[in-house]
Parts: C-alpha cells; structure tokens; sequence
C-alpha cells in the first residue's frame, strides 16, 4: 500500500506524517506542491499539519488552490483515501472534499496539549481499528480548528454517521464537539488532533497508531 | 483600474475576534458599542479597464479564492 505526503511551504508535520505512514507499513511516496500529478499508484494522501502559505488569507485556502490539489481532488473523485490532519483538515475543507470550515477556536487562543477524544464512529476505514465510543488521547496544535457548518450540514452529517472523532471536553468551541469528519464515501478523513504524533511510545502515547493501522488493515481487505 | 474587495462573516456566524474587540473597546471605557464585526479589505490593481469585466473578474476570484463563501460574504468596488 502506497502513502503519499505533500508539502507545501509552512508544512511542518509533514515529516511525522511520512514517519507515521511508515511506521504502520505503507511505502512511501513524498510530494511537493507544485507538482501536478501523484505519484503511480498511490492509495492513500496526506495532507499534513503546519502553516502552509503561513495561513494568509484563510488558513489552508492558497494551499488549497496550488498546482497539486487537483490531482488530490481527482484522486479523491475516484474513490482514493485521503487524511487531512490540522492544517491538512483546514486545506481539503477548503478544497471542497469536506463539508463546512475551521474557523478561529471561541477562545481566541491557540491552544498546544493533549485531549481526550471519543471514537464517534468506528465505521471507516481510519477508525475501524478503535471500538465504538473509545476514548482516546492525542496532541492538538491549532488556532482555527472551530468546526462550523450550517445547521442542515450538521443534521446530514449526524444522519449520515460522518463525525469520526468527537472532543471529550471541547477545547475549540466546534459545533457538536467535531474532532474529525468523513466523507460522503467515508474514505476521506479530515481531522484536528494530531495521530502522527502519537504512534511511538517513545514520545508517549501510541494512541495514534490505530488511524494508520486501520487504514492498512482496510486496503488489504479492498 | 483598481477594485476593493471586502470581505465579511456573513450575518449570524459568530465573530469571535470582533467580539473580543467589542470587550476591549469596553474595558477602555469606550461605553455604548453594541457590536463589533471585523472583516478583510483587499485592493486589486487591475489591467482591465472595462468596469462590467472587471466586476465580473474579480467575482470569479472572490468565489474561488478571497472569500469563503461558507461563512463569508463579499462586496466589490470597482474604483
């Protein structure tokens, strides 16, 4: 199974992601932003966390129009698995792959710890590894993670069972404690806390690991 | 020819920057401001010199880059 990474200027969890991917087994492409195709072959992309463009304008929104973000949208279109984590999430919402917006957390602040996080739905490909209602602790990083979509929106994605991650105790003022939201097709995860940071015990917690583990697991089966 | 766009939250979407300005402008003892939205002013240097093409241009643009037309509305002026 074959990973994908981009970089854009201001990345900076792109490393970790790559390392992340790795780690659970995927071989490993890494790309850069102006280039306009993806590598042959590749499963999953990912659009790492960081400050790409250094949030000018709207955090992810130049990054979102660069040279690469139509072959992750035609990757996406045909069925491909993409994971947007932090700014990654800001970045693919503003491509249009995700529904609503990130928009700066109610309390102004940018907010640096670990949080604790429920498994919403275990019924994707990133979270099948976890069980049902799991609590879990991972890094969040951000400044603008405040999931805000309409009122609709936000009944299609609880009807729909899109809210893969939920906050233990909202740090971010997110409608409905959103975390993480899938896809219509469920193979795209965008998703504010951090799972690359949390896949070695070395640096404290392995509660990470499942997102790349249950992505694997899920190809082989596919 | 120059445009000047703005950018805003639209109505209802909570602004919680201009709010946090509102409660500074309060605490200063400036009294009786009952609400605070902050928004975007972008200039545009144009080489278009038909209005009609440039408002339609620079429409384009907002829709795909300089708003966010989730939560924000935008206004064109063409100067």
């Amino acid at each position: 199974m074959k990973a994908a990474v981009i970089t854009f200027p201001g990345s900076n969890c792109d490393r970790d992601l790559a390392v992340a991917f790795e780690h659970a087994g995927f071989d490993l492409a890494r790309v850069w932003h102006k280039d306009t195709g993806l590598p042959a072959g590749v499963d999953v992309v990912g659009v790492p966390g960081g400050f790409s463009f250094g949030d000018y304008l709207r955090c992810g929104a130049i990054a979102a129009q660069s040279p690469i973000a139509a072959a992750v949208r035609a990757h996406a279109a045909k069925g491909g698995y993409v994971l947007g984590i932090c700014n990654g999430f800001q970045v693919i919402t503003e491509m249009g792959l995700l529904p609503g917006v990130l928009m700066r957390n109610a309390g102004l602040k940018f907010i640096c710890k670990s949080v604790d996080l429920v498994v919403a739905s275990a019924n994707s490909p990133f979270t099948c590894g976890y069980t049902q209602g799991q609590t879990i602790a991972l890094p969040i990083a951000h400044h603008d993670g405040n999931y805000t979509i309409d009122a609709e929106g936000l009944a299609r994605l609880h009807g729909e069972d899109r809210i893969a991650l939920r906050y233990g105790d909202n740090p971010n003022g997110s409608m409905g404690d959103i975390a993480g939201v899938l896809s219509e097709n469920r193979r795209v995860l965008g998703m504010m806390p951090h799972p690359e940071r949390a896949v070695d015990a070395r640096v404290g917690s392995t509660d990470g690991a499942g997102v790349f583990a249950s992505l694997l697991g899920e190809m082989a089966l596919a | 020819m120059k445009a000047r766009v703005t950018v805003m939250l639209k109505t209802g979407v909570l602004d919680v920057q201009g709010e946090a300005v509102r409660h500074a402008l309060s605490s200063l003892g400036f009294a009786g401001v009952s609400g605070v939205r902050q928004g975007k002013v972008i200039e545009l240097d144009l080489a278009e010199t038909d209005a009609g093409k440039a408002r339609a241009s620079v429409t384009a643009m907002c829709d795909k880059l300089l708003a966010n037309v989730v939560i924000e509305s935008y206004q064109i002026e063409i100067l």
